[in-house]
């Protein structure tokens, strides 16, 4: 029996959309959970935008207070710009994303929809591309913001006044929590509220293994550690291949029917490996990062083998 | 022995191998074999009992800076994985990452114009 929620206090009805960023529901995985254990899912995927970036944006925007006449930029063609595109068109404010021109069609026309002014960086230069280029157009225009989600301390702020506290209310037990490291801002936030109640939570970052054809660093200086992810914060950091995070997601969909994003995929592998190493009766909170409908065109849903570019977050 | 995986980036001071054999019992003395047998991959990866800024070790998947650092066991049929440091999930591909690459980090004001 899992842990009974303390109180149910999400909203139903919201003034606006932004009112119904967080307070997503957590729910068991009985069938993937070990024996004697519970995984809980946390259902980022039910955010507005479908993704767990909806709080980051949300959090980000209101931090940067922009000034009349400024307007927001980033280098992104992910999660972070659907969520930011949904803020700036609530808010009224305009979003430019830097975008590398080979990203995929559902990616533009998502951002496309929801308002945003797309600039084209060279596909060849990857995200790095995307980087360089917003970092010029801020430079020779002083009207544009850029948020930088790897530096902003409202991404892990959002995590800990949001998610963890979340968590935090709705659970009674929590023995470990896994989530994706990405720029860390859920593990770093998220964690560091649910130590306040749970002193003895382990925290587990679930990582990606990059594929070869596209591990595009020229040197080991290019390597980059987001400024606001802190390693010693973490008890334990886990690689999962595209084969592993695959293969879970597809699992989730089948055994759990939980329709989530490849990042899920290894949150839940991981999450599993984790329980089973963890006494009975331990409790382990798995954050589910996104839905899967925006990987629909990937190939893993269909069991084939994968290509080491499908992608995370 | 244990199987190293070599990163792309690293490939050529492993002279163009994707893995390579190194024994020792922790990961300390497995990088110093590894220094031993291929130079230009050790002193790249490992230099005065510490791993190099921007290089992630991994012992059978597991960052070993979340085990025992350079002094976690290896064993024989471990996999040690070299990987450049990086922002989780951004390398496996352009489309539908955010990842800043080599932007230098600064401070959300700083970046306010």
């Amino acid at each position: 029996m899992p842990p009974q929620p303390r109180e149910d206090d999400r909203r139903v009805v919201g003034g606006s959309l932004l009112d119904l960023i967080g307070n997503t529901p957590l729910v068991e995985l009985e069938r993937l959970s070990p024996p004697g254990r519970t995984i809980l899912a946390k259902l980022e995927g039910q955010n507005p935008t479908g993704s767990i970036k909806d709080r980051v944006a949300l959090a980000m925007v209101e931090a940067a207070d922009l000034r009349p006449g400024q307007k927001l930029l980033e280098p992104t063609s992910g999660n972070t710009g659907i969520s930011l595109a949904l803020v700036a068109k609530l808010k009224g404010l305009e979003l430019t994303c830097v975008m590398p021109d080979n990203a995929t069609p559902e990616r533009r026309a998502l951002l496309e929809l929801y308002g945003a002014t797309i600039v084209d960086s060279p596909g060849a230069e990857g995200s790095n591309g995307a980087v360089r280029l917003a970092q010029e157009l801020a430079a020779r225009d002083d009207r544009y913001v850029m948020l930088f989600q790897y530096g902003n301390e409202a991404n892990p702020r959002a995590h800990y006044e949001g998610t963890g506290a979340e968590i935090a209310r709705d659970l009674s037990r929590v023995d470990a929590l896994v989530a994706g490291l990405g720029t860390g801002g859920t593990l770093m936030g998220t964690a560091r509220r649910l130590r306040e109640t749970f002193p003895r939570v382990q925290v587990v970052a679930a990582e990606p293994l990059p594929g070869d054809p596209v591990m595009g660093l020229r040197s080991l200086e290019d390597g980059y550690v987001p400024p606001i992810l802190d390693v010693s914060k973490l008890d334990r950091k886990l690689l999962v291949s595209n084969d592993e995070a695959a293969a879970a997601a597809r699992a989730l969909l089948d055994r759990e029917g939980l329709f989530a994003g490849v990042s899920a995929g290894a949150v839940v592998h991981v999450a599993r490996r984790v329980a089973e190493e963890l006494p009975e009766g331990s409790v382990v909170v798995a954050v589910l990062a996104d839905g899967g409908w925006k990987y629909l065109s990937a190939p893993f849903w269909s069991g084939e083998e994968i290509d080491e570019a499908v992608l995370w977050w | 022995m244990s199987v190293v995986r070599v990163p792309p980036v690293l490939r050529q001071e492993a002279g163009g191998a994707r893995e390579v054999e190194a024994s020792g019992a922790t990961v300390r003395e497995l990088l110093e074999d590894l220094a031993a047998k291929l130079p230009a991959l050790g002193s790249r990866v490992y230099g005065d009992g510490e791993i190099h800024s921007f290089v992630n070790v991994y012992v059978d998947g597991e960052d070993i800076r979340t085990r025992d650092g350079v002094e976690t066991p290896v064993r024989d049929s471990s996999t040690v994985i070299l990987l450049p440091a990086m922002a989780g999930g951004s390398l496996t591909s352009p489309p539908i990452c955010d990842r800043p690459g080599s932007a230098e980090p600064t401070s959300p004001a700083a970046r306010r114009r």
